[in-house]
């Protein structure tokens, strides 16, 4: 039977199995039968990548890198990232960056308000699109003729991209680069911590939603980050409760039946960093891409925002000390 | 199809292949699957779903079976069967993992040979259809899935958004891709649109509405139904028993009964009725 996890030698592999992650993974005499045989001859091993010291040098500037995580989709991790970067870029004497790894969803050019803008190329490579003064912006979206037209693209091709992103923007001095990932544990995953192996990454904000069918593939993005060793800052509810515009009562709409995602981070031991609540305002925001944390300042969940703001903030802080 | 189409034996005996389909994640793929092959399964269909998430499964935790596993006959995989009738089968990567919260860790190829492998070792029998489960985006999985049916010819693909810009800017990628792909668009289903609060009636749209049917038209596709959000379709493990699903028919009445603001047995109706062919 397939179990498959990389890394590991799964427990009824045949014997003599030369493990997944082996150089003759697949091709051994003992793989011979393998119903695995297949899957593990196709993955090939690789070297360390004479460019991550290349990002290195690119990165040299950067104070602090944050990923936004989460195993799910369409939990508001690029809502999330926006919204972030606009609170810390409220600061005039902060800098900040922000990286689209969303190859195939970009969803950044919108939720920042840069639709239709491109990328230039100067002498010191790729120039970023600006959002404010002091908000540079990188995305696939910047690069299409279109903004319908699909990214077919296989792993490596993406791969390519996000180095390009981290290695060809020219970044200048940043205090933070923020990381907008798509949902999974994949080839844009593994690539991000991989290209920034060698500069290191601060940090990961988890962002999720209340119900069980979401933790369980954040619980998967958490194992994975304690897998390649990228540091947890803490997890985000995000849509956690409604309050009905016309009689005022919370309704939980997508119901923490397992406890949500406080009880969660207690059982993976990470730590809480608070609840966002259900806005319609925060998405049309967004779909505008306008900053909500600015023009809402008095709502509850730019408050709730701005709280969880400063707890990452903090957490660089103490990191870089 | 450069060789071995012989090898995709595992699905010489499936009427119709269906896709359910869209760039944007978290929009409800993975329930709209379910809807429909309960849907499907209630009219008297023998059904199957093949999860193709091999990031972030979500087909077990909806159906409440995470803990079940796979065996294996002399012909391939047995997939995980829900009746006693066996008249809706499952088959995911969730049921081949240890532990549920094991990460899949894996590169494009490998996640291709897995697709290839849920094709062609997996033991369907005979089934009226297959219900293809995918990832968001336009990537290794939605390329290598679409390759390998080719031969199979599927009938199309459901294509499901919320009706926000940002959740459609992708899922127009998504169209953009099925054009690409020569995949037949069967229609959009517009996902989450408008909430009924369950104490004043007020319906609020917190996605906005709309955008998944205005999409529809823009792209001269065949719009299917707007479902709005319902609380009782994301609860996970409870939200389908095991005993309730030995009769498609009582799982789809209990589920009407307990959201009486929305109507998932029209809806799923509604589906069902589109992949008719």
């Amino acid at each position: 039977m397939g179990k498959t996890v990389e890394g590991e030698i799964p427990e009824d592999a045949p014997e003599h199995c030369p493990g997944p992650e082996s150089e003759q993974a697949g091709k051994a005499s003992s793989c011979d039968g393998c119903p695995n045989q297949k899957i593990c001859a196709d993955s090939t091993p690789k070297g360390p990548d004479p460019d991550i010291e290349v990002v290195q040098e690119n990165m040299e500037n950067i104070k602090h890198k944050i990923l936004v995580l989460s195993g799910k989709g369409g939990v508001g991790k690029s809502t999330f990232t926006s919204q972030m970067s606009f609170a810390l870029a409220m600061d005039d004497n902060v800098q900040v960056g922000v990286v689209d790894a969303d190859i195939c969803g970009p969803s950044i050019p919108k939720v920042m308000g840069l639709e239709g803008e491109t990328v230039h190329q100067s002498g010191s490579g790729w120039s970023p699109v600006y959002a404010d003064d002091n908000i540079a912006c990188m995305s696939v979206g910047f690069l299409l003729p279109n903004p319908d037209d699909a990214v077919i693209w296989r792993g490596p091709k993406k791969n390519g991209m996000i180095k390009q992103f981290l290695k060809d923007v020219d970044w200048g001095d940043l205090d933070y680069l923020v990381v907008d990932t798509p949902p999974g544990t994949s080839d844009e995953h593994l690539s991000i911590v991989q290209y920034l192996s060698g500069c290191g990454i601060t940090g990961a904000v988890i962002v999720t939603t209340p119900q069980e069918v979401a933790l369980a593939d954040v619980r998967k993005e958490i194992a994975f980050c304690r897998k390649v060793g990228v540091p947890i800052i803490g997890v985000v509810e995000n849509m956690s409760g409604f309050v009905c515009p016309g009689c005022k009562t919370e309704t939980a709409i997508f119901p923490a039946t397992t406890g949500g995602a406080s009880v969660m981070a207690k059982k993976m031991d990470c730590t809480f960093l608070g609840r966002l609540s259900l806005d319609p305002r925060v998405g049309k925001c967004c779909d505008e891409g306008k900053p909500f944390v600015e023009s809402h300042p008095d709502t509850i969940v730019a408050k709730q925002y701005m709280e969880i703001v400063e707890k990452v903030k903090d957490y660089c802080a103490k990191s870089q000390g | 199809m450069s060789h071995g189409d012989h090898q995709l034996d595992g699905l010489h005996n499936v009427k119709h292949v269906v896709l359910v389909l869209s760039g944007k994640g978290g929009v409800g793929k993975s329930t709209v699957t379910t809807q429909l092959a309960l849907s499907l399964v209630e009219a008297g269909k023998k059904v199957g779903i093949l999860d193709i998430d091999l990031c972030g499964p979500s087909i077990p935790t909806i159906f409440g079976v995470q803990n079940k596993d796979i065996h294996q006959c002399d012909e391939g995989w047995v997939p995980v069967f829900l009746n006693q009738e066996q008249t809706l089968s499952l088959m995911s990567i969730g049921f081949l993992l240890n532990n549920q919260d094991d990460p899949i860790v894996w590169r494009g190829p490998k996640k291709t040979a897995m697709v290839k492998q849920f094709l062609t070792d997996v033991v369907w029998g005979d089934l009226d259809y297959l219900l293809i489960d995918t990832p968001p985006g336009t990537s290794d999985e939605h390329i290598s899935i679409v390759e390998h049916l080719r031969v199979y010819k599927p009938e199309g693909c459901v294509i499901v958004t919320t009706p926000q810009d940002m959740s459609t800017a992708d899922v127009r990628k998504e169209l953009n891709f099925c054009k690409r792909a020569k995949l037949k668009v069967i229609g959009v289903v517009e996902n989450m649109s408008g909430y009924c609060c369950p104490c004043c009636g007020e319906v609020t749209n917190i996605f906005s509405s709309g955008g998944g049917e205005n999409m529809a038209i823009e792209f001269n596709v065949p719009f299917i139904t707007r479902l709005p959000i319902d609380p009782s379709l994301t609860v996970g493990p409870d939200y389908i028993q095991m005993e309730d699903s030995v009769n498609g028919q009582q799982t789809i009445d209990k589920e009407t009964q307990s959201t009486p603001t929305s109507s998932p047995k029209t809806f799923a109706e509604c589906l069902a009725a589109s992949v008719s062919f």
